[in-house]
């Protein structure tokens, strides 16, 4: 009579291999997941090990001088990081009221039929490879632009007081102004997306209440929607900045690649991320150094920026939750 | 004008507006794709597909560089893959709101939009400037790392979707838990993960940044991937940049091909897996 107990032995081996294959199982995945702040402090430490020598030699003097010589091997980092807030501010000037149009477009106004093609025609838009923004960019968009644009800007914007000498420089296309504009475009993607998603939870018996008391659709969206989604919509904007900041190819083709300091936006100019691109094969020494300390400053600008955005997405879940129940 | 009036009038102007930035992004999705297909198959030959990238003035194709990008996709998904799958699993089924948990997914989602370049300049202080020079495996990890992100959060979002009555019942039949995550919760998130996989090959397959400090380019047939390795993105960079037409066109050609390929992946992954819809 021995058969019970072998079963009741071979149950329990099946439910200590059971237990031995779950503490394996959550083990391997905490070990993966573990793998992903692995990476991000092993970006910023061996950045930081490389780039050592930039920030011995020049010191705090990186970080203010406008100085990027590699003859001499002198180097600062101004006009890079400059060039790469100034081309993301343009982008996001330019981003946001389009972001927000596309986003009410599709949410509040499109007929049924009409929101799914334009949807995916937006989504379109982030899918295109940045490096082709870049041919476009280069050989048709940056003529078009010096020949057409850029001189009634510089007739009318120009001629201004104060902002007026922003709107200046030689008509060759290639500026920091063509850079954000077409990290503009790149990004209202991004933007839209959320800014939709936001405007999409926006309970419907607020919307209808608003239009019961007798307000137009844009009174509902300014004075109801909006106020709802606030804090999601700087998220979708921070979300988009972040992404400006740090892109690569379609800025290194239209930015012009000048190590120059200019006010005019119609200058060549250059960002962190298109000096890494141009200079970063033919480097060596304290200029290698000095392009992995401006990589390092691209990352925690980035970071920072995107921090910010998740914190103001996670805040507006937790907002909803609590309205919720 | 009445107050009426004055509201009527503010409403009709900022809906047309928002009609009008609507066609502006419609207009240049239109512009660039449209030039590029011009562009594109008006080189697309059988030379493409068959020989290699030309010295320059001279012409040729694009084989080398096809082969090269679908090698190091394929490298880099096979070692990301895993890695965000079970990161995500992770997140899904067992951190739930710890602080571990939280941080991870935290960190995720910055890795998810970090500029690519400097994952480039990562790899390449890790793996290129301690060989002493580039190679096929630096480009597959830079690409991983990108990979790894988009699979871990789509990998979560998907296994949160499966009913934890499910997860209760097969627990309840006696199965350990590590069998009830991949032989119940794994299949029924399976469309919506494969989706994350599309998504993440669409990403990677059109990154140029990251493989220019990593992978480079060569003008060679190679399959040894301990070499610079040469790549479409590189390519076009390269040829779109040079002073010589030939070069040129290819580069146009290899814009339209890659373009081609990740947008028919990103609408196919979106659309035509049923059932799960995804965001950037």
């Amino acid at each position: 009579m021995a058969a019970p107990e072998t079963q009741y032995s071979k149950h329990s081996r099946q439910a200590m291999i059971g237990t031995l294959g779950d503490k394996l199982f959550k083990g391997t995945a905490f070990f993966f997941a573990a793998m992903v702040l692995v990476v991000l402090a092993a970006i910023i430490l061996m950045l930081f090990k490389d780039a050592w020598p930039t920030f011995q030699t020049f010191g705090l003097d990186f970080f203010t001088t406008e100085k990027w010589d590699v003859v001499n091997d002198q180097y600062g980092a101004v006009i890079p990081i400059v060039g790469t807030l100034v081309t993301s501010f343009i982008a996001i000037l330019i981003g946001i009221p389009v972001s927000f149009g596309i986003a009410l477009f599709i949410s509040v106004m499109a007929p049924e039929w009409l929101k799914k093609p334009v949807g995916i025609a937006v989504e379109l838009l982030a899918a295109v490879p940045s490096i082709i923004y870049g041919m476009w960019g280069l050989f048709y968009f940056a003529p078009w632009f010096s020949e057409n644009l850029q001189p009634v800007l510089t007739d009318t914007i120009g001629e201004l007081p104060l902002i007026g000498q922003f709107f200046q420089g030689p008509p060759i296309g290639v500026s920091l102004f063509t850079a954000g504009f077409i990290l503009a475009i790149m990004i209202i993607p991004f933007i839209a997306s959320v800014m939709r998603d936001m405007f999409d939870v926006v309970p419907k018996d607020l919307k209808e209440s608003a239009y019961a008391m007798g307000s137009t659709t844009w009174e509902v969206v300014w004075k109801v929607i909006l106020p709802y989604t606030k804090v999601g919509v700087i998220g979708g904007i921070m979300l988009g900045l972040g992404r400006a900041l740090g892109e690569t190819m379609a800025v290194t083709f239209v930015v012009g690649n000048a190590q120059e300091l200019m006010t005019g936006l119609f200058y060549p100019g250059s960002t962190i991320a298109s000096t890494l691109a141009n200079e970063f094969n033919e480097a060596d020494g304290l200029h290698m150094s000095s392009l992995i300390a401006l990589g390092l400053i691209l990352f925690i600008i980035t970071f920072i920026v995107l921090a910010i955005s998740k914190w103001f997405l996670l805040r507006l879940g937790k907002v909803q939750e609590g309205r919720s129940t | 004008m009445t107050r009426y009036h004055r509201r009527k009038m503010i409403n009709a102007f900022n809906l047309t507006a928002s009609i009008a930035v609507t066609l502006f992004g419609l207009v240049m999705l239109g512009w660039i794709l449209s030039i590029l297909f011009i562009k594109g198959f008006a080189h697309i030959n059988w030379a493409v597909f068959t020989e290699m990238t030309p010295p320059p003035g001279e012409s040729g194709g694009l084989l080398n560089a096809i082969v090269g990008t679908l090698l190091l996709t394929v490298v880099a998904v096979l070692l990301g893959t895993p890695i965000g799958i079970m990161a995500g699993t992770y997140l899904a089924e067992f951190g739930g709101k710890s602080r571990f948990a939280s941080t991870v997914r935290f960190i995720n989602d910055i890795l998810l939009s970090a500029p690519s370049i400097v994952v480039g300049v990562f790899v390449y202080t890790l793996f290129v400037s301690p060989v002493g020079h580039f190679s096929g495996w630096a480009g597959g990890v830079a690409l991983a790392i990108l990979v790894v992100p988009v699979v871990v959060r789509t990998t979560e979002d998907m296994l949160k979707l499966v009913p934890s009555q499910l997860r209760e019942a097969a627990a309840a039949l006696g199965a350990p838990r590590w069998k009830v995550t991949v032989h119940v919760v794994y299949k029924a998130a399976l469309s919506g993960m494969i989706t994350g996989l599309l998504l993440a090959t669409a990403r990677i397959m059109g990154e140029t940044a990251p493989l220019l400090f990593t992978a480079l380019s060569n003008n060679f047939w190679s399959t040894d991937m301990s070499q610079p390795m040469a790549n479409m993105p590189v390519v076009i960079y390269q040829y779109a940049l040079s002073p010589y037409s030939d070069w040129q066109n290819l580069a146009w050609a290899a814009a339209l091909l890659i373009t081609i390929s990740v947008l028919a992946m990103n609408i196919f992954a979106r659309y035509g897996l049923k059932g799960h819809k995804q965001k950037p």
